[in-house]
């Protein structure tokens, strides 16, 4: 199948409103005729719920955690971005979509990411109205500040909890719509497949996480929103329930996956503290607005801090980048630092950390002016490291934090398979090799709100539907009985080894070779291990408790076998894109100043892999990636 | 940071899924470092118990970093453990001492039916907000986002009520099992906005009939949900509600 992204013509500022003028319309009254699945209650999942239902179709809204409100984006602190230009610094509609273009290192499709720059003025007006209580100024107006590397102030925030606040407002209009009829919810249930009836996406198949129960579920399209793979490396800042069970199962139905090894590694995240963590806590990267990045100069120097006068320290940050300092883009910040580590200068206690150090901020604006800032943060820190960061400079090293990659989609967020659509974190689209800060949260909100309403009209308006039946169609029967198996599977493998000891090692194995650097080397060895891994994972595994029951270990056991698999999914893309870009760092491609090389003539594309069978390789495709309205450059943040 | 670690004597709810009554079982949880949360802790025993053959405790958890709500437990008589403003997955070791007996039991409400072990069934809350805690706005016709300006004291009252992470410690710590706290937050940031006032009657007569019906208990200030908030939401938000539902109940 050739890849069609379906980007429409004519110039880049148009493309979007010309396509919502040609994309057939649902008749008003014909709407609520039609039934969507919509799997997955994060800003994605929950704002195109609640749309879809406000403009009359039936939905049907999935989660796994017990409450919508829960999903993974509560989670996000620094903020999310807008091109309103509120604050006068010359922002605009063309800057956002060129600094994420750039950002993403040219591996993003021009068209979406302009969109996505355009909706998000939209977005703003949208949750204000919703009431989310966003930081103001003195006169009552948005306050907006600069995040993660942009040099104007385009991030609107509420205090470290924007994700949280966003995520309540796209929850209450959620719970609107449920409470009229419209979307009816079912939480705690696990997506396990996907079922497809004459090719195109009709229905899923999940578990009830409370009975244990195999349900099926129909619609006329389904549309999934189940955040990002990043807890595949065991050890991420994602939450624990975050999976690739969805997106996996939907590729092994022959929807594509893009760009896998597309991982973002954030460079403040609270350091390791032992064998049994389970989860690392990312610390907003607004805190690099004021605080300084260093290292002792002289490598195993185990002084403290405060004993480590000025001219022993390296601000490795600030000398090498002498325009962005410490606010260099994450993958530049987060490679700088496991270079220092790797030198020998971390510090701490396992050396695998570097310092963030306030006293210099704290010197010039005073203690009430940085607690005004950051309080609540440097409060978190203190929770969780019993350390006060108002005197002792934080440490912090970089962990996995977001994952480019994701389902293919189309300009209208659809899949290779007709009627699957993928929003959010969990389909590939606008960020290229690497996400600019506060732009996920954009990207799912323009994607559930702005984008989907109108996309999946385009679909259903065009398309004929077979009748399908749940109880009686072939299709959802297979469905049960593959399911069911898997799980029996599970159960039954009675070996002597826990899920997360299968965890931990797939983590490190992909963390040492396809982490913040890769080679050749590496990945081929990886590959080969994770064979072995998941060969004894189905030979040795003891999974307790049964089938029909509430049973969690179940649940992650479930979980793990796919990033087992997917594992390799990402080191076989990683192999396969000879060349350094954002996330994607291959230590035989950089350059003189160790920076990511791209190589635009032979690797400007996206990389899709078709699902072949167990076991066997992926097929590869190509898409390639035009840009006619920026020019490729060297990114340089010198 | 020094790594030391601590051993403790855990009693732990047990109840299958449909059992009448439930009982504390006793876990031993041996060199458990002072820098694991609970909940880490926990996984300790968990992994213990699953070597063992034995099926590991359930409890609810998702984001780790107190934030989603998902997590909560009684802990030696105190939701969310002994820490002022803080969550279970937030409560680290170093706050107990070797040797110490940890009592841990589920949330207990006639509002919150017990699934199984220390997780519990907290969707009657999503009932209450879905009985009016929203904004009626659709997607689309929103004027600009400044087109209203709203003092910086006000939009910050409102964010301090909507710092309620739903985590259903209020309703477990108060003797009524009243859900008032948790109410009134969601209330009282809805009701200080502007964009909120065109609803305000309607959504306070209906959020606490909604309250009542799911069969929470009464409000009587004890002010014990002010004390084990993990966000610090406090009564003033009670009062707060009070004064709406009053208004709204004359006008
Ligand atoms: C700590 C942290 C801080 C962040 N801060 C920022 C920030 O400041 N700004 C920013 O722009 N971005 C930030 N991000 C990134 C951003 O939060 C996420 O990318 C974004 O929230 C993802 O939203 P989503 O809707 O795609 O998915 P999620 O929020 O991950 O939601 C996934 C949903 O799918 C459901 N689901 C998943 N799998 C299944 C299944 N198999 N069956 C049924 N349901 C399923 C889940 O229950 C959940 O409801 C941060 C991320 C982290 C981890
Ligand atoms: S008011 Fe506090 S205790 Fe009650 S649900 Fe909200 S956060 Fe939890
Ligand atoms: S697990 Fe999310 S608040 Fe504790």
């Amino acid at each position: 199948m050739k890849l069609d992204a379906k980007i429409p013509a004519g110039p880049l500022a148009e493309k979007w409103d010309q396509h919502r003028f040609n994309l057939k319309l649902v008749n008003p009254a014909n709407k609520k005729k039609f039934e969507i699945i919509v799997v997955g209650t994060g800003l994605a999942g929950a704002s195109a719920a609640a749309t879809l239902a406000e403009l009359g179709y039936h939905v049907k809204n999935f989660c796994i955690q017990d409450s919508p409100r829960r999903a993974h984006s509560i989670a996000a602190q620094g903020g999310i971005n807008a091109a309103k230009n509120y604050a006068n610094d010359g922002d605009s509609v063309w800057r956002l979509f060129y600094d994420t273009v750039k950002g993403g290192d040219f591996r993003a499709r021009e068209a979406n990411v302009y969109r996505l720059a355009q909706l998000s003025c939209n977005i703003i007006d949208h949750c204000v109205a919703q009431g989310i209580p966003f930081a103001r100024d003195y006169g009552g107006f948005l306050d907006n500040r600069s995040f993660g590397g942009a040099q104007v102030s385009r991030t609107f925030y509420a205090k470290g909890q924007t994700g949280q606040q966003l995520l309540l407002g796209a929850y209450s209009a959620l719970m609107r719509q449920v409470s009229i009829g419209m979307v009816k919810l079912f939480p705690r249930r696990e997506m396990m497949d996907l079922v497809l009836v004459d090719g195109k996406a009709r229905g899923l198949v999940v578990r009830n996480l409370i009975t244990g129960e195999i349900e099926t579920y129909d619609a006329h399209a389904v549309v999934l929103a189940t955040g990002g793979y990043g807890n595949v490396f065991n050890l991420s800042t994602n939450a624990m329930s975050s999976n690739v069970t969805a997106a996996f199962r939907a590729y092994k139905k022959g929807a594509y996956f893009a760009n896998p090894c597309f991982t973002q590694i954030h460079p403040t995240c609270i350091p390791v503290h032992g064998t049994f963590q389970s989860k690392l806590t990312l610390m907003s990267e607004s805190l690099r607005n004021d605080g300084r990045v260093w290292v002792p100069k002289k490598p195993g120097d185990k002084r403290l801090p405060r004993d480590i006068p000025e001219s022993e320290r390296d601000y490795f940050l600030e000398n090498k980048y002498p325009s962005f300092g410490n606010l260099v883009p994450r993958d530049v910040a987060s490679r700088n630092a496991k270079e220092q580590c790797d030198k020998g200068k971390g510090v701490g206690e396992t050396g695998l950390a570097v310092y963030l150090d306030f006293s210099d901020a704290i010197k010039r604006d005073g203690e009430n002016v940085i607690a005004g800032k950051y309080g609540n943060l440097f409060e978190m820190y203190e929770k969780i490291t019993g350390d006060n960061p108002y005197k002792n400079p934080m440490m912090i090293f970089p962990a996995v934090h977001y994952t480019m990659g994701g389902l293919w989609v189309d300009y209208n967020l659809m899949s290779t398979i007709p009627g699957l659509f993928v929003l959010g974190e969990a389909n590939f689209s606008d960020h290229g090799a690497n996400r600019l800060g506060a732009s996920a949260l954009m990207q799912g909100l323009a994607d559930g709100y702005f984008v989907i309403p109108y996309t999946i009209g385009g679909y259903l308006a065009q398309t004929s539907f077979s009748k399908v039946n749940v109880s009686d169609s072939k299709e959802f029967k297979q469905g049960i009985d593959d399911v069911q198996k898997r799980i029996n599977k599970l159960l039954s493998v009675n070996g002597n080894r826990t899920v997360s000891e299968f965890h931990r090692e797939l983590g490190l194995i992909l963390w040492d070779h396809c982490g913040m650097s890769r080679n050749e080397e590496g990945l081929s060895k990886a590959l080969s291990m994770i064979r072995d891994l998941r060969h004894e994972f189905w030979e040795n595994v003891y999974v307790p408790g049964t089938g029909n029951d509430l049973n969690q270990s179940l649940e992650n056991a479930g979980r793990v076998a796919d990033f087992l698999e997917f594992g390799e999914l990402m080191i076989n893309d990683a192999l396969a894109r000879k060349e350094s870009c954002g996330g994607h760092f291959n230590t035989a491609f950089q350059t003189e100043e160790n920076e990511a090389k791209r190589d635009d003539e032979n690797f400007c594309h996206v990389a899709a892999w078709e699902y072949t069978g167990d076991d066997q390789k992926p097929d590869f495709h190509k898409e390639s990636l035009s840009f006619e309205n920026v020019e490729l450059t060297q990114r340089s943040y010198k | 940071m020094i790594s030391k670690t601590i051993n403790l004597t855990l009693k732990v709810w047990r109840q299958n899924r449909g059992e009448k009554k439930g009982r504390l079982e006793t876990y031993h949880a041996k060199d458990i470092s002072v820098d694991m949360s609970f909940l880490e802790m926990i996984d300790v025993v968990n992994e213990d118990l699953t070597k063992n053959r034995k099926e590991p405790i359930a409890f609810d958890h998702d984001c780790r970093e107190g934030i989603c709500g998902m997590c909560g437990a009684v802990v030696n008589g105190r939701t969310h453990g002994h820490e002022k403003e803080t969550t279970l997955c937030q409560l680290h070791m170093r706050h107990f001492s070797d040797g110490d007996t940890i009592v841990i039991e589920p949330w207990r409400s006639r509002a919150f039916p017990l699934i199984k072990d220390l997780i519990v069934d907290r969707s009657a809350l999503d009932k209450i907000i879905q009985a009016g805690g929203y904004i009626s706005v659709n997607a689309g016709g929103a004027p600009d986002a400044n087109a209203l300006p709203i003092a910086g004291e006000v939009a910050e009252t409102a964010f301090i009520a909507a710092a309620c992470i739903g985590c259903g410690a209020c309703v477990a710590a108060c003797p009524n099992a009243s859900a008032m706290l948790f109410v009134s937050a969601k209330v009282s940031h809805l009701a200080l906005l502007p964009q909120g006032r065109p609803e305000a009657a309607k959504r306070v007569q209906a959020m606490v009939r909604q309250m009542d019906e799911c069969g929470f208990g009464n409000c009587s200030n004890e002010t014990e949900c002010e004390v084990e908030c993990p966000k610090g939401i406090s009564i003033v938000e009670i009062a707060r509600l009070n004064r709406e539902f009053l208004k709204a109940e004359f006008s």
